[in-house]
Protein backbone atom coordinates (compact mmCIF):
# COMPACT_ATOMS: atom_id res chain seq x y z
CA UNK A 1 0.00 0.00 0.00
CA UNK A 2 1.31 3.75 -1.03
CA UNK A 3 0.69 7.29 -1.64
CA UNK A 4 1.94 9.38 -4.30
CA UNK A 5 2.46 12.91 -4.15
CA UNK A 6 2.37 15.00 -7.14
CA UNK A 7 5.19 17.66 -7.63
CA UNK A 8 3.91 20.58 -9.98
CA UNK A 9 6.22 23.47 -10.33
CA UNK A 10 5.45 25.31 -7.68
CA UNK A 11 3.78 23.07 -5.18
CA UNK A 12 5.51 23.76 -1.85
CA UNK A 13 3.24 21.66 0.58
CA UNK A 14 4.62 18.40 -1.25
CA UNK A 15 7.41 17.62 1.29
CA UNK A 16 5.39 18.88 4.17
CA UNK A 17 2.83 15.88 3.40
CA UNK A 18 5.24 13.25 2.82
CA UNK A 19 6.26 14.07 6.37
CA UNK A 20 3.02 13.91 7.58
CA UNK A 21 2.22 10.42 5.72
CA UNK A 22 5.86 9.12 5.92
CA UNK A 23 7.26 10.69 9.17
CA UNK A 24 4.88 10.62 11.23
CA UNK A 25 2.40 8.23 10.23
CA UNK A 26 4.44 5.45 8.58
CA UNK A 27 2.54 4.85 5.40
CA UNK A 28 5.07 4.17 2.31
CA UNK A 29 5.18 7.81 0.09
CA UNK A 30 6.77 8.84 -3.18
CA UNK A 31 6.74 11.75 -5.31
CA UNK A 32 5.30 11.84 -8.33
CA UNK A 33 6.54 14.72 -11.01
CA UNK A 34 3.87 16.13 -12.78
CA UNK A 35 5.16 14.46 -16.10
CA UNK A 36 5.10 11.09 -14.84
CA UNK A 37 1.83 8.85 -16.09
CA UNK A 38 2.51 6.03 -14.24
CA UNK A 39 0.23 5.86 -11.14
CA UNK A 40 0.55 1.99 -10.71
CA UNK A 41 1.38 0.50 -7.51
CA UNK A 42 -0.21 3.39 -5.98
CA UNK A 43 -3.44 3.00 -3.98
CA UNK A 44 -4.08 6.93 -2.79
CA UNK A 45 -2.86 10.53 -4.40
CA UNK A 46 -2.46 13.69 -2.83
CA UNK A 47 -2.51 16.60 -4.93
CA UNK A 48 -0.55 19.20 -2.48
CA UNK A 49 -1.05 23.05 -1.45
CA UNK A 50 1.35 25.68 -3.24
CA UNK A 51 1.17 27.78 -6.78
CA UNK A 52 1.00 25.15 -8.94
CA UNK A 53 2.59 26.91 -12.33
CA UNK A 54 2.79 30.48 -10.51
CA UNK A 55 -1.24 30.24 -10.20
CA UNK A 56 -1.50 31.43 -13.82
CA UNK A 57 -4.54 32.76 -15.64
CA UNK A 58 -6.26 30.82 -12.41
CA UNK A 59 -5.56 29.05 -9.43
CA UNK A 60 -4.98 25.20 -10.99
CA UNK A 61 -6.17 26.12 -14.25
CA UNK A 62 -2.75 25.54 -16.09
CA UNK A 63 -2.15 22.16 -13.87
CA UNK A 64 -5.03 20.27 -14.92
CA UNK A 65 -3.58 20.33 -18.32
CA UNK A 66 -0.54 18.30 -16.57
CA UNK A 67 0.16 14.63 -18.05
CA UNK A 68 -0.38 13.43 -14.22
CA UNK A 69 -3.47 14.18 -14.33
CA UNK A 70 -4.63 12.43 -17.11
CA UNK A 71 -3.78 9.24 -15.53
CA UNK A 72 -5.40 10.64 -12.47
CA UNK A 73 -8.74 10.77 -13.99
CA UNK A 74 -8.57 6.98 -14.97
CA UNK A 75 -7.36 6.34 -11.28
CA UNK A 76 -10.43 8.16 -10.23
CA UNK A 77 -12.88 6.11 -12.52
CA UNK A 78 -10.97 2.86 -11.25
CA UNK A 79 -11.99 3.84 -7.79
CA UNK A 80 -8.60 5.05 -5.72
CA UNK A 81 -8.44 7.14 -3.73
CA UNK A 82 -7.47 11.42 -4.10
CA UNK A 83 -6.82 14.13 -1.83
CA UNK A 84 -6.43 17.88 -2.98
CA UNK A 85 -5.29 19.86 -0.56
CA UNK A 86 -5.65 23.92 -0.66
CA UNK A 87 -4.29 24.34 -4.50
CA UNK A 88 -4.81 20.69 -4.36
CA UNK A 89 -8.39 21.21 -4.37
CA UNK A 90 -8.40 24.12 -6.53
CA UNK A 91 -6.68 22.13 -9.53
CA UNK A 92 -9.62 19.23 -8.93
CA UNK A 93 -12.39 21.93 -9.38
CA UNK A 94 -10.76 22.88 -12.81
CA UNK A 95 -10.53 19.54 -13.60
CA UNK A 96 -13.64 18.65 -13.18
CA UNK A 97 -13.42 16.15 -10.58
CA UNK A 98 -15.27 18.06 -7.92
CA UNK A 99 -17.74 21.10 -8.85
CA UNK A 100 -17.65 24.80 -8.00
CA UNK A 101 -14.53 27.06 -7.58
CA UNK A 102 -12.40 28.70 -5.37
CA UNK A 103 -12.05 32.71 -5.65
CA UNK A 104 -10.59 35.27 -3.59
CA UNK A 105 -11.24 35.89 -0.24
CA UNK A 106 -14.23 37.93 0.28
CA UNK A 107 -12.14 40.61 2.36
CA UNK A 108 -8.64 40.39 -0.33
CA UNK A 109 -6.47 38.91 2.72
CA UNK A 110 -3.90 36.21 2.46
CA UNK A 111 -5.42 34.20 5.66
CA UNK A 112 -2.82 32.46 7.85
CA UNK A 113 -4.24 30.87 11.12
CA UNK A 114 -6.01 27.68 12.88
CA UNK A 115 -9.49 27.54 11.83
CA UNK A 116 -12.65 25.62 13.49
CA UNK A 117 -14.14 22.88 11.19
CA UNK A 118 -17.41 21.05 11.65
CA UNK A 119 -17.54 17.86 9.93
CA UNK A 120 -20.71 17.99 8.12
CA UNK A 121 -20.38 14.47 6.67
CA UNK A 122 -19.13 11.66 8.32
CA UNK A 123 -20.31 8.80 5.49
CA UNK A 124 -16.76 8.60 3.78
CA UNK A 125 -13.64 7.20 4.75
CA UNK A 126 -11.90 10.95 4.85
CA UNK A 127 -13.98 11.92 7.79
CA UNK A 128 -15.77 8.98 9.23
CA UNK A 129 -13.65 8.24 12.44
CA UNK A 130 -14.78 12.18 13.66
CA UNK A 131 -18.28 11.64 13.00
CA UNK A 132 -21.08 13.94 11.64
CA UNK A 133 -21.07 17.03 14.14
CA UNK A 134 -17.86 16.93 15.30
CA UNK A 135 -14.99 20.37 15.61
CA UNK A 136 -11.81 20.18 15.18
CA UNK A 137 -9.29 22.87 14.21
CA UNK A 138 -6.92 23.08 10.96
CA UNK A 139 -4.75 25.12 9.85
CA UNK A 140 -5.47 27.50 6.74
CA UNK A 141 -2.95 29.17 4.47
CA UNK A 142 -4.81 30.92 1.20
CA UNK A 143 -5.60 33.92 -0.74
CA UNK A 144 -8.24 32.37 -3.14
CA UNK A 145 -10.46 29.67 -1.25
CA UNK A 146 -13.65 31.43 -1.04
CA UNK A 147 -16.05 28.45 -2.51
CA UNK A 148 -18.60 29.53 -5.11
CA UNK A 149 -20.93 27.39 -6.83
CA UNK A 150 -24.46 27.87 -8.24
CA UNK A 151 -27.47 27.19 -6.28
CA UNK A 152 -28.11 24.08 -8.34
CA UNK A 153 -24.73 22.41 -7.27
CA UNK A 154 -24.96 23.56 -3.77
CA UNK A 155 -28.09 21.25 -3.85
CA UNK A 156 -26.86 18.64 -5.55
CA UNK A 157 -23.50 18.37 -2.94
CA UNK A 158 -26.30 18.47 -0.18
CA UNK A 159 -28.23 15.90 -1.70
CA UNK A 160 -25.39 13.52 -2.41
CA UNK A 161 -24.39 14.31 1.04
CA UNK A 162 -21.05 15.57 -0.33
CA UNK A 163 -19.99 18.37 1.72
CA UNK A 164 -17.48 17.23 4.15
CA UNK A 165 -16.37 19.79 6.52
CA UNK A 166 -17.27 23.15 7.15
CA UNK A 167 -15.81 26.52 8.55
CA UNK A 168 -17.54 27.48 12.04
CA UNK A 169 -16.57 30.97 11.27
CA UNK A 170 -15.95 31.74 8.03
CA UNK A 171 -12.90 33.40 7.04
CA UNK A 172 -13.03 33.71 3.31
CA UNK A 173 -17.09 33.90 2.23
CA UNK A 174 -17.42 30.81 0.87
CA UNK A 175 -21.06 29.50 0.12
CA UNK A 176 -22.86 27.71 2.70
CA UNK A 177 -19.16 28.13 4.84
CA UNK A 178 -17.85 25.08 2.57
CA UNK A 179 -14.22 24.33 3.52
CA UNK A 180 -14.25 20.66 1.47
CA UNK A 181 -16.05 18.23 -0.08
CA UNK A 182 -16.17 15.07 -1.83
CA UNK A 183 -17.59 13.76 -5.06
CA UNK A 184 -20.80 11.60 -4.84
CA UNK A 185 -18.79 8.04 -4.04
CA UNK A 186 -16.86 9.33 -1.51
CA UNK A 187 -13.35 8.71 -3.06
CA UNK A 188 -12.26 12.28 -3.64
CA UNK A 189 -12.02 14.98 -1.05
CA UNK A 190 -10.70 17.88 -1.72
CA UNK A 191 -10.70 20.95 1.43
CA UNK A 192 -8.74 24.29 1.70
CA UNK A 193 -7.78 23.29 5.49
CA UNK A 194 -3.90 21.85 5.60
CA UNK A 195 -3.99 18.42 7.35
CA UNK A 196 -0.65 17.42 6.72
CA UNK A 197 0.08 20.54 9.04
CA UNK A 198 -1.81 19.11 11.88
CA UNK A 199 0.18 15.72 12.34
CA UNK A 200 3.65 16.40 14.34
CA UNK A 201 2.88 16.60 17.79
CA UNK A 202 6.08 18.81 17.88
CA UNK A 203 4.68 21.82 15.05
CA UNK A 204 1.06 21.78 15.99
CA UNK A 205 -2.43 19.29 17.15
CA UNK A 206 -2.98 16.32 15.20
CA UNK A 207 -6.30 16.83 14.19
CA UNK A 208 -5.41 16.58 10.66
CA UNK A 209 -3.99 12.87 10.77
CA UNK A 210 -7.23 10.69 10.45
CA UNK A 211 -7.85 12.68 7.25
CA UNK A 212 -4.61 11.34 5.84
CA UNK A 213 -4.86 8.05 7.49
CA UNK A 214 -8.02 7.55 5.24
CA UNK A 215 -5.84 7.56 2.37
CA UNK A 216 -4.79 3.94 2.86
CA UNK A 217 -7.81 2.84 4.90
CA UNK B 1 -2.79 30.55 -44.41
CA UNK B 2 -4.43 33.43 -43.14
CA UNK B 3 -3.66 35.27 -40.14
CA UNK B 4 -6.16 36.38 -37.38
CA UNK B 5 -6.02 38.59 -34.46
CA UNK B 6 -8.31 38.08 -31.73
CA UNK B 7 -8.94 39.49 -28.17
CA UNK B 8 -10.85 37.16 -25.63
CA UNK B 9 -12.91 39.28 -22.79
CA UNK B 10 -12.95 37.41 -19.62
CA UNK B 11 -15.81 38.79 -16.92
CA UNK B 12 -16.50 37.22 -13.81
CA UNK B 13 -20.05 36.26 -14.05
CA UNK B 14 -22.48 39.02 -12.24
CA UNK B 15 -23.36 36.78 -9.51
CA UNK B 16 -19.84 36.33 -8.16
CA UNK B 17 -18.40 38.86 -5.65
CA UNK B 18 -15.17 40.73 -7.20
CA UNK B 19 -13.44 42.01 -3.89
CA UNK B 20 -10.24 43.12 -6.17
CA UNK B 21 -13.41 44.94 -7.99
CA UNK B 22 -14.98 46.62 -5.01
CA UNK B 23 -11.20 47.19 -3.11
CA UNK B 24 -10.78 49.36 -6.46
CA UNK B 25 -13.89 51.34 -6.53
CA UNK B 26 -13.16 52.36 -2.77
CA UNK B 27 -9.19 53.65 -4.63
CA UNK B 28 -11.35 55.52 -6.66
CA UNK B 29 -13.01 57.63 -4.22
CA UNK B 30 -9.98 58.39 -2.11
CA UNK B 31 -8.34 59.50 -6.08
CA UNK B 32 -11.29 62.11 -6.04
CA UNK B 33 -12.97 60.35 -8.29
CA UNK B 34 -16.69 60.29 -7.26
CA UNK B 35 -19.77 58.68 -9.04
CA UNK B 36 -18.05 55.17 -9.58
CA UNK B 37 -21.47 52.94 -8.84
CA UNK B 38 -19.46 49.63 -10.29
CA UNK B 39 -16.21 48.25 -11.27
CA UNK B 40 -15.87 44.63 -11.98
CA UNK B 41 -12.49 43.29 -12.94
CA UNK B 42 -11.89 41.20 -15.77
CA UNK B 43 -9.22 40.10 -18.37
CA UNK B 44 -8.23 40.80 -21.48
CA UNK B 45 -6.25 38.04 -23.91
CA UNK B 46 -4.78 39.02 -27.15
CA UNK B 47 -4.12 36.03 -29.45
CA UNK B 48 -2.63 35.84 -32.97
CA UNK B 49 -3.46 32.82 -34.75
CA UNK B 50 -3.43 31.16 -38.15
CA UNK B 51 -6.41 29.34 -39.27
CA UNK B 52 -7.58 27.99 -42.76
CA UNK B 53 -10.62 30.45 -42.66
CA UNK B 54 -12.68 32.73 -39.94
CA UNK B 55 -14.45 30.00 -39.21
CA UNK B 56 -11.76 27.60 -38.07
CA UNK B 57 -9.82 30.31 -36.40
CA UNK B 58 -13.56 30.98 -34.48
CA UNK B 59 -13.87 27.71 -33.43
CA UNK B 60 -10.51 27.00 -32.19
CA UNK B 61 -10.97 30.32 -29.85
CA UNK B 62 -14.09 28.84 -28.52
CA UNK B 63 -12.93 25.49 -27.43
CA UNK B 64 -9.62 27.70 -26.05
CA UNK B 65 -11.59 30.19 -24.42
CA UNK B 66 -14.60 27.32 -23.01
CA UNK B 67 -11.47 24.99 -21.29
CA UNK B 68 -8.57 27.55 -20.67
CA UNK B 69 -9.12 31.13 -20.49
CA UNK B 70 -11.99 31.12 -18.35
CA UNK B 71 -13.70 28.80 -15.85
CA UNK B 72 -17.87 28.67 -16.77
CA UNK B 73 -18.74 27.85 -13.25
CA UNK B 74 -17.43 31.69 -12.62
CA UNK B 75 -16.88 33.17 -15.64
CA UNK B 76 -18.06 34.58 -18.98
CA UNK B 77 -15.76 35.87 -22.09
CA UNK B 78 -16.79 37.49 -25.23
CA UNK B 79 -14.67 37.24 -28.42
CA UNK B 80 -13.35 39.43 -30.99
CA UNK B 81 -11.82 38.51 -33.87
CA UNK B 82 -10.30 40.07 -37.51
CA UNK B 83 -8.22 39.20 -40.03
CA UNK B 84 -5.01 41.12 -40.01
Amino acid sequence: MSIGVVVFPGSNCDRDVRWATEGCLGMPTRYLWHEERDLSGLDAIVLPGGFSYGDYLRCGAIARFAPVLESLLSFVSAGGRVLGICNGFQVLTELGLLPGALTRNRDLHFICEDTPLSVVSGRTPWLSSCGGGRRFSLPIAHGEGRYQCSDDTLKQLQDDDAIALRYCSNPNGSVSDIAGITNASGSVLGLMPHPERACDPQTGGTAGRAILEALLS
Amino acid sequence: MPRYQARVLVHLRPSVLDPAGEAARAAASRLGVDGVERLRIGKAVELELEASDEAAARRSLELLSDRLLANPVIENWTLELTQS
